[in-house]
């Protein structure tokens, strides 16, 4: 569905990954992890464009986005922002509405379609009781959402997600992320996600791509990628790393530096 | 201006009808279709009844304010002489013939062109300030915000110095040309400063503006003081507040620009919509950023030049009225742009015919309409701000 062949993105002379190649199969939730500045983000901003890349090439269903209007690029892929800014006096409504932008033709109003689009796409998110409110009556949180409710109103075969559960409490990581990896089986989409925390990643992707210094450093199922020697390699963190105690997946353990010093068998390790 | 509030709050909260649970929508997504409450569509409506009122009060008012003025005339004679002009259609019976000539000639070319006029440059100045305050996502934003007032005003003082010896300020002289070319060339200049490679950041955009026109204003200064004419400085600031003529020129210049200028700018109301979010997510969302902001920049420059050329920096008009529409009936670009165009024309008639009534009180000098917008905008908009109180409202 995606594939990246040898993209190389920067901002003006300085380059920030290199070479990369990934791909996302359609049903598939790829992880995208790595310390900060390890160029996560960059990435993200490669393949919907909104960053040129210096070279290779970024296909959706094996065509060249580089050939497309960016109606159509929005109408393929929507991004879900890392702390989005959104207008305040707009009602909540108003912003999952934008997602039908690209859908509409110009000077064209919504139609009867779009309204139930983003009714639905409200009601996925469980926003819908806020529909009605001001943005700036809105949590951060609730914003997150209602940008990922933007997002899916854009009925988009690629679904780019940075940082989705920064803001939310640890009930909502959870649900947000059980619906985005829903959508993906149910509508049959493709997600790429930028993940902070390794062990929501381990949880809900089925791949995982660990970005270091601008390149790809291990790629793979959470197993092979969430190990202790990979986390110590690029992140330079001291961590134990467990099957998770109901489903066997890499669960990551931070260990604080005084631990370390009353345990030194487990530093040995 | 009460009429303004017909629609205030009406529709501004609507309880959402749940209509269905989360797992319906979320099993079967064509069921939803026809069953959601649209509280939205609720509110459209009552912005919708608005504009339609608007455009019915607009040539009311207009009529009203062409019957003040230093000879009384009445309503129905207006109206009966106005409508006559059509083809086929004849009021004017009842009227003495030798009588029907003057009050024709009063009403068709002095009032009727100074009401349009007056109408044009309000709806110009408000709709030019919606745009530049959506575009910039800065409620401070106005019409004159990247040098088209220091610009003009120079080519103003220009215009005067090299009409020297013919200084009537309501002649059509080179005044007028000389304003709108250096408000257009001030933009310009701020424009090609302000561009760094294909884009043109917003900040940038500003921080040109003020410098240029601050040293725009130097010059200005320079020129009314080394010209050594005492007259030319007090006709600069009466020019500088803003001044509506009676003359159908006039209107006839500016009209092209404003009619184009509006057109374009509401043909792209929903990408301003989109382009609230920030640039980055427009983008992403489909809208050509960068195109749209040219695009809307050069229209709303124009119309705003146009404006300034004939009637000088009406101030106030700019900023009130559109955070007044969006105070009402919010901040949808779609309805915003047009519903700030009708309250603009509306304000700048209604302020206008405050000029003429006072006039007998005044002596010779008419009130500059800058003073008379400044006057009752200022307290008006901020009992709106009080009343509101939303905290942030834009």
């Amino acid at each position: 569905m995606l594939r990246l062949e040898n993209i190389t993105l920067g901002y003006d002379r300085q380059v920030i990954l290199r070479d990369i190649s990934l791909s996302a199969r359609r049903g598939e939730v790829v992880g995208i992890i790595g310390p900060n500045g390890s160029g996560k983000s960059t990435l993200l901003r490669g393949i919907c464009r909104i960053l040129q890349p210096k070279s290779g090439r970024v296909l959706i269903d094996d065509s060249d986005i580089a050939k497309m209007s960016r109606i159509e690029i929005a109408r393929l892929l929507a991004i879900v922002p890392q702390a989005p800014s959104l207008p305040e006096t707009f009602t909540a409504f108003e912003i999952v509405l934008m997602g039908r932008s690209p859908h509409l033709k110009r000077f064209r109003f919504e139609s009867k379609k779009d309204f139930d689009i983003a009714w639905w796409a409200m009601g996925i998110t469980g926003t819908q009781e806020i529909a009605e409110r001001q943005i700036d009556q809105i949590s951060g949180g609730q914003k997150q959402l209602l940008t990922i409710a933007r997002a899916m109103a854009q009925e988009p075969q690629l679904i780019l997600l940075d940082e989705p559960t920064a803001y939310l409490d640890i009930n909502h990581q959870a649900e947000t992320l059980d619906f985005i990896k829903k959508l993906c089986y149910e509508h049959n989409l493709a997600a790429v996600a930028v993940l902070h925390d390794l062990n929501l990643a381990a949880q809900y992707c089925d791949r995982l791509v660990l970005l270091s210094e601008g390149r790809v450093y291990a790629e793979g199922s959470p197993d092979e990628v969430i190990t202790e020697g990979n986390i110590r390699e690029v992140y330079g963190a001291e961590v134990c790393v467990y099957p998770h105690p109901i489903n066997n997946l890499p669960t990551t353990l931070i260990i604080p530096a005084d631990s370390r010093k009353q345990s030194p068998e487990v530093f040995d390790e | 201006m009460p009429v303004l509030f017909t629609q205030n709050c009406s529709a501004s909260s609507f309880p959402i009808r749940k209509t269905m649970n989360q797992n319906d929508i979320r099993s079967s997504r064509t069921a939803t279709t026809g069953r959601m409450a649209t509280p939205h569509s609720l509110r459209w409506r009552s912005r919708i009844i608005a504009i339609c009122g608007l455009v019915i009060l607009l040539p009311i008012i207009m009529v009203f304010a062409m019957s003040v003025g230093s000879a009384d005339y009445s309503f129905i004679t207006i109206w009966k002489i106005i409508l006559s002009q059509l083809p086929f259609i004849d009021l004017t019976d009842n009227f003495d013939v030798n009588e029907l000539g003057r009050i024709e000639d009063a009403i068709l070319q002095t009032r009727l062109p100074r009401v349009v006029l007056g109408g044009l440059v309000g709806s110009a100045l408000a709709v030019a300030g919606a745009t530049y305050q959506g575009l910039f996502r800065n409620p401070l934003a106005d019409p004159y915000l990247i040098g088209v007032s220091q610009g003009a005003l120079l080519g103003a003082v220009i215009g005067f110095l090299i009409a020297f010896g013919n200084q009537e300020i309501s002649q059509f002289g080179p005044v007028p040309v000389f304003a709108f070319v250096g408000a257009i060339a001030a933009v310009l200049a701020v424009y090609f400063i302000a561009r760094t490679g294909r884009s043109l950041p917003v900040t940038t955009l500003i921080l040109a503006g003020v410098a240029l026109g601050a040293a725009l204003s130097a010059i200005t200064q320079y020129l009314i003081i080394a010209s050594g004419d005492s007259d030319l400085h007090s006709k600069v600031m009466l020019w500088m507040f803003g001044h509506i003529e009676d003359e159908w020129t006039k209107v006839l210049y500016t009209f092209p620009f404003m009619i184009v200028g509006t057109m374009i700018i509401w043909f792209y109301s929903r990408s301003l919509n989109v382009m609230q979010l920030d640039e980055e997510q427009a983008e992403q969302l489909g809208i050509n950023v960068e195109r749209v902001k040219v695009i809307l920049l050069v229209c709303s420059t124009l119309v705003t030049a146009a404006a300034v050329a004939f009637c000088g920096t009406i101030g106030f008009v700019g900023i009130i009225i559109p955070h007044t529409v969006r105070l009402i009936w919010g901040p949808d670009h779609r309805f915003l742009l047009p519903l700030a165009t009708l309250v603009g024309a509306i304000f700048l008639i209604l302020a206008d015919t405050l000029v003429r009534f006072a006039r007998p009180f005044t002596g010779a000098e008419e009130i500059p309409i800058g003073v008379i917008t400044a006057a009752i905008g200022a307290p008006f908009f901020l009992y709106l701000l009080r009343k509101k109180k939303r905290g942030t409202y834009f």
